[in-house]
């Protein structure tokens, strides 16, 4: 999908009528098409290359990159800053914000600033426990929930304003994202928070991994009845699992994460584990696409992102599609400066 | 203790009962607040509070009640502080993914909401961000302030 206004790389897109942010990850969402987005990994480095080396092996596959803040509460380079890097280059970032870390003064900082580095998609997040990350003797602010991060966000762009009521000069324009975990107790209220994320004024979210389809639809069906299918779109979370092994150390280790008991054995009676888990991926990626209000999936595979480059092609959910990358574009240019 | 809560999240409905009535004679109580000056009284109704939420729902005086909105199980005991649900992280057997031997204060948030009478509806709403201004404060008489400033 080629834009018509498409800028030159690192400028924001003309904001649609209708839309919030002048991001590709709204065009493409809005544009109805199957959506894909992935996480990129931050580096524990102060060398923007590799930030960019790491978003390179997406190019051509994905809508949107996650830049992770401080995920599973171990310490990297802030998302704010890959994201500065990556927009730099024209990609679209979603800039993930966790409340662990940061007071409302610094969060709210944080979204202008990265507003005016180009980001235009904040994902809300409450946060991992820093008991879960590499530094567990760190104080855990949460002085926001995921949810008042998102009213906070709201009121920024839609009432240029800070919580304290100070006006802004000029508002964040972005697109606001939260997550949201269908497999994990208390199971029967969760479309019941999701109403909450939308009505704090979510317009997108990204759910942890899938692997149980049934317990998926089930989700879906809750949302579809209380109405949010309008009103947000769903990226459904999958990746490819290394062996049963990782799968079994990823359940009982990695937070709200639900892998059944029949996935584990799909792998472990493989002869190429790793093979079967991207195909099994391939296989999620496949039954998600078919379920109605799903507008596409967020690939998360920690430590093995080339496989989504893979797993993408090879479940053929792009249609043919090529996603922005920085030299999608470079054998149109000489036309245009012809013409 | 959390055999406590679980009682509370266990009788949400009395409780919710009891504290519309509490609430009523809080508001009436509002000339003899004034008499004495709601700042003098905040100290001594503020410890009575501290005794008898911290036994019921080992209540951390946030001064900003939700118990009426959170199924009579005190958000604050979230280790994340979240008051307006419970996060992804929530152990398959329902438990906090911070403490494993604590139940998920939003897993029973759910349960007791679904007894009371407005606790489905009062789940639904979203919770402003906390101030933290007023940690320690007494809950009940600045709802009595509130409300009674409201009627007058």
């Amino acid at each position: 999908m080629i834009f018509d206004d498409e800028p030159v790389p690192g400028y924001p897109l003309p904001i649609l009528p209708g839309h919030s942010s002048p991001g590709r990850l709204e065009r493409v969402l809005r544009a109805g098409v199957f959506t894909v987005t992935t996480e990129l990994d931050p580096p524990d480095s102060a060398d923007p290359e590799e930030v960019y080396r790491r978003a390179r092996v997406f190019d051509g596959y994905v809508d949107g990159v996650n830049a992770t803040d401080g995920s599973g509460a171990n310490c990297h380079m802030s998302s704010l800053a890959v994201c500065a890097l990556l927009t730099r280059a024209g990609y679209a970032p979603v800039m993930q914000i966790s409340c662990r870390d940061k007071n409302r003064i610094a969060i709210q900082g944080d979204i202008l600033g990265g507003a005016a580095m180009g980001v235009c998609n904040i994902l809300c997040l409450s946060g991992d426990g820093v008991q879960s990350g590499d530094h567990p003797q760190a104080k855990p602010v949460f002085d926001l929930d995921s949810l008042s991060l998102l009213q906070i966000a709201r009121m920024l762009r839609d009432e240029k304003r800070f919580e304290s009521g100070r006006k802004l000069t000029f508002a964040p324009r972005v697109f606001l994202g939260a997550a949201e975990n269908p497999f994990a107790p208390p199971f029967e209220w969760r479309a019941e928070r999701l109403a909450k994320k939308v009505a704090a004024g979510a317009q997108f979210i990204q759910t942890q991994y899938c692997f149980d389809i049934p317990m998926m639809r089930e989700f879906m069906h809750r949302a579809r009845d209380l109405g949010l299918l309008e009103n947000v779109f769903v990226l459904a979370g999958v990746g490819p699992l290394k062996s049963a092994k990782s799968a079994q150390w990823m359940r009982t280790h990695v937070a709200g994460t639900h892998i059944p008991d029949s996935v584990i054995a799909r792998l472990s009676g493989a002869q190429d584990q790793a093979h079967e888990g991207r195909r099994l991926c391939i296989d999620l990626i496949h039954e998600l696409r078919e379920m109605p209000g799903v507008s596409g999936v967020h690939v998360m595979a920690y430590r093995q992102e080339e496989s989504v480059a893979e797993v993408i092609e090879r479940s053929g959910v792009l249609g043919g599609r090529i996603p922005w990358f920085p030299e999608r574009d470079q054998q149109q240019q000489p036309e245009r400066i012809d013409s | 203790m959390i055999a406590m809560r679980r009682w509370s999240v266990r009788h949400a409905r009395g409780l919710e009962t009891t504290y519309r009535i509490l609430e009523r004679v809080f508001v009436a109580l509002d000339p003899l607040w004034r008499r004495l000056g709601y700042r003098r009284v905040e100290a001594p109704v503020a410890a009575v509070e501290r005794v008898v939420k911290g036994l019921l729902f080992d209540c951390r005086m946030c001064g900003q009640c939700a118990l009426s909105a959170t199924g009579m199980s005190c958000p604050m005991n979230c280790p994340k502080n979240l008051r307006n649900g419970p996060c992804g992280g929530v152990r398959a057997n329902g438990n906090c993914e911070v403490d494993p031997d604590m139940p998920c204060v939003w897993v029973l948030a759910v349960q007791g909401s679904g007894r009371m009478r407005e606790g489905r509806a009062t789940i639904r709403l979203v919770q402003p961000p906390v101030d933290r201004r007023l940690q320690g404060r007494s809950s009940w008489l600045a709802v009595a302030r509130e409300r009674a400033g409201s009627i007058r």
